[in-house]
């Protein structure tokens, strides 16, 4: 039962990239071109909601579901990880038009041949795993 | 063979509330409703970042055994699993139950440059079908570009440790100087695609 409100979330989650079309590879590809505000418009109001509501919640030490402090963990310092692993997956991005998130909602959605991307997204996730080690962070 | 109404009688286009709910999302509805989901997740004393899924499902397989990044307890993760069943879910409703031929009205220049690559035009759909029809499954070269796009997308996520969620929404409302470098990365990968690379794909 405690599942429910993440099922509720993920739900939202996924009408609300399929009817903005974030999920649409012509949308990324219009992005990339820059021949419309609308992805740039979704990532800029989420952001500013997203801040806003944070300083909220930093401000007035406002307490989680089960009244515990709300930690946000700082992101690990760094620079080759972010820019060399960054620059990867926009490459990725633009090619397949889809992250993580619409990966999950385009196979929900029917879109069959996602499956091909979530399998090399699957294999990629394993090579990090192996090579981790090596790789500069 | 079983086959989806395409509107479930309740939920149809009659009223004006509904016509709204067909179109597309304005940006300034979509972006703040995603905003909001992450400040719940956050308040359910989580966080919102789609591409970790991609290593609980490496997990949960039992790659623990043989690869020691992914020998932890998956089923901590069983929450951000349940989002993105919900996810699924709400995929298929939204493209099933209240998706309207006027969607996806990109610009009509993208179109026309598109087209001068052989990409078929939006007319509702949300992917081309030069990529995503299903008829791809007998061409190798369309095969190989997802698989491909898909090994940069999870190799990449994992390396820089969050995907346009983790790092360009939870992480840059929280101000955190990685992200914002991981999402100019995210960029520059993306314009190299778009107007260096897939041009020559196509």
């Amino acid at each position: 039962m405690k599942l429910i409100k993440y099922l509720v979330v993920g739900f939202v989650f996924g009408i609300v990239l399929t009817k903005s079309e974030a999920v649409s590879w012509y949308r990324i590809y219009e992005m990339f071109q820059f021949q419309s505000f609308h992805m740039y418009g979704i990532i800029s109001v989420a952001i500013a909601t997203g801040l806003i509501g944070i300083q909220i919640i930093k401000r007035n030490n406002i307490k989680d579901i089960d009244g515990a402090p709300i930690v946000i963990k700082d992101k690990e310092k760094g620079a080759a990880r972010y820019w060399i692993g960054g620059i990867l997956f926009g490459l990725g991005w633009g090619l397949v038009g889809s992250c993580p998130g619409p990966i999950f909602i385009l196979l929900g959605a029917g879109v069959f041949p996602v499956i091909l991307v979530l399998i090399g997204a699957l294999v990629g996730t394993i090579l990090y795993g192996l090579f981790k080690e090596k790789l500069p962070h | 063979m079983f086959c989806l109404p395409n509107r479930i009688p309740i939920f149809t286009k009659n009223t004006e509330f509904m016509s709204i709910l067909f179109q597309t999302w304005p940006w300034y509805i979509s972006g703040f409703i995603i905003g909001v989901i992450m400040l719940c997740l956050t308040y359910f004393g989580k966080h919102f970042g789609m591409s970790s899924n991609l290593e609980s499902l490496c997990s949960m397989s039992g790659l623990g055994k043989k690869v020691a990044y992914f020998n932890f307890d998956w089923k901590a993760n069983k929450w951000n699993l349940t989002v993105v069943v919900g996810a699924m879910i709400g995929g298929f409703v939204a493209v099933h139950f209240m998706s309207d031929p006027t969607n996806v009205a990109i610009n009509p220049t993208t179109i026309e440059q598109l087209a001068a690559l052989g990409i078929d035009a939006p007319n509702g759909k949300l992917a081309p079908d030069v990529l995503f029809g299903n008829q791809i499954f007998e061409s190798p070269k369309s095969i190989l570009i997802l698989l491909v796009g898909g090994i940069l997308i999870g190799f990449g996520t994992r390396y820089a440790g969050g995907c346009t969620s983790g790092h360009a929404i939870s992480g840059l409302s929280n101000l955190q100087l990685p992200s914002l470098k991981a999402v100019i990365g995210f960029f520059i990968g993306g314009l190299i695609m778009v107007h260096l690379l897939l041009p020559l794909l196509f």
